[in-house]
């Protein structure tokens, strides 16, 4: 290696007529939404919702989430994901970003389908990168389904974290009249604090 | 065999730098627990030419309504590389920031300086080939903020990318060589030193347009991906 990374700044508070911009409502349009699948993408339909607290249980009103997640099929929409026996669903690129200030409660919500399982022996997850004001870094975490107890319990990397904090990182499936929802929440800090991954 | 490099730790703030004060509840206080890269972590979304549109790189015209935006123009443009220093080609550059007055168009903003209806402060460019980007903007004012009484933020510009995964992921801001406010500023100085003079762009005649626009130059190092695709 010859040249260093250039360091990571804090998204700020005002990314989202950058980043965001058509969730709130600026003219300039957006590259990714939480809309993630259409009527043609392939797979079981989930919403995923959830809030980002701080430390002080304080709900955080400027946080900007990103998923990133295989197909149905369990295949990446990207290059370095060739394996033919799992096919690409050209109506699903696997990525959405969604910002926590236009909501009452400040909530996120993606509109996505449920992964299929990636690689044998895993458990299906999200990929989840997360940024605020008052986050140097942005913070990789990963969302699991709490239907997948079984795949769950012999997910290695769900099994390099401490048994109890792995709850942090499983959204829990509720069946509403609207269709399937996981809850995620994120813990910033305190007893609940969400695990976050360094890779 | 795929490789990617770690987080460099060292050219990075810590997550809570008290000196900046809004990391003191919203750090990750716990340890990141470290895992091996899969193939989620050396994938990620990938943008091209269907999402720019013809005035995307140009902040002085994206947002004209009837005339040019106030300011001093500039041009801003440098490499993208990964730290073997192979060029991260054709990857989304997205880029925001203040107007000359020092007020963003967020409606959450609230300091006491204009908003420029000819500029609406954001914009999209990709790399080249070689991983070269260029955008026209307006240079961004400084404007106070709340951290400590009588902080400024340096002049700057805000920079998201992608890179080849989302290991390389990158949000950043980009500073003006000389600004004053540097040394005061808590977000820079989270930064250790030796690591955050990389994030000053350097002043070039060359970059610089004769008659119309200084010119900047802000090379940006992206963690290194070198993955082998995988195959059945």
């Amino acid at each position: 290696m010859s040249l260093k990374q250039t360091p990571s700044q804090t998204v700020g508070p005002y990314f989202a007529y950058g980043l965001t911009a058509q969730q709130y409502h600026y003219p300039q349009t957006q590259v990714a939404t939480g809309a993630m699948a259409n009527d043609e993408t392939l797979g079981e339909r989930i919403r995923i919702l959830g809030q980002v607290f701080d430390g002080q249980g304080q709900r955080i009103n400027d946080a900007m989430i990103e998923l990133w997640q295989a197909n149905a099929a369990g295949r990446f929409n990207h290059p370095v994901d060739a394996r033919e026996s799992r096919p690409l669903d050209p109506a699903f690129k696997g990525f959405g970003r969604v910002g926590t200030g236009t909501t009452p409660d400040n909530s996120f919500r993606f509109d996505t389908i449920k992964p299929g399982v990636a690689q044998d022996g895993q458990a299906p997850f999200i990929s989840v990168i997360l940024f605020m004001r008052g986050l140097p870094n942005h913070a990789y975490t990963r969302l699991y389904f709490s239907d997948e107890a079984s795949l769950n319990a012999e997910d290695p990397v769900l099994n390099k974290v401490e048994a109890a904090r792995r709850d942090t990182l499983i959204a829990t499936r509720h069946e509403t009249s609207t269709g399937v929802e996981y809850r995620f929440d994120i813990h910033m800090q305190g007893p609940h604090e969400t695990v976050f991954f360094n890779f | 065999m795929s490789t990617l490099t770690k987080r460099d730790w060292a050219s990075h703030a810590a997550y809570i730098s008290p000196e900046y004060k809004s990391t003191v509840l919203r750090g990750v206080s716990r340890n990141l627990v470290d895992i091996d890269p899969e193939l989620s972590e050396l994938t990620g979304p990938a943008y091209g030419a269907e999402v720019l549109g013809p005035l995307d790189h140009d902040l002085t015209k994206n947002g004209q309504v009837n005339g040019e935006p106030q300011g001093e123009r500039i041009v801003v443009s440098g490499r993208v590389l990964d730290e073997n220093g192979n060029p991260v080609a054709n990857t989304l550059v997205e880029v925001w920031q203040a107007n000359a007055a020092g007020r963003y168009v967020h409606k959450a903003d609230q300091h006491d300086a204009p908003l420029d209806p000819n500029f609406l402060g954001s914009g999209r460019c990709l790399t080249d080939a070689n991983g070269c980007y260029r955008f026209y903007t307006i240079k961004p004012g400084a404007y106070p903020w709340g951290n400590h009484p009588n902080a400024w933020r340096p002049n700057h510009i805000h920079f998201s990318l992608f890179g080849a995964s989302i290991a390389s992921r990158l949000v950043t801001q980009m500073y003006f060589p000389g600004d004053p406010l540097l040394a005061l500023d808590p977000i820079y100085l989270s930064v250790p030193q030796g690591a955050r003079e990389r994030m000053i762009a350097d002043f070039s005649i060359d970059v610089t347009e004769e008659g119309f626009a200084l010119g900047y130059i802000f090379d940006i190092v992206l963690r290194g991906v070198n993955a082998t695709p995988m195959e059945d």
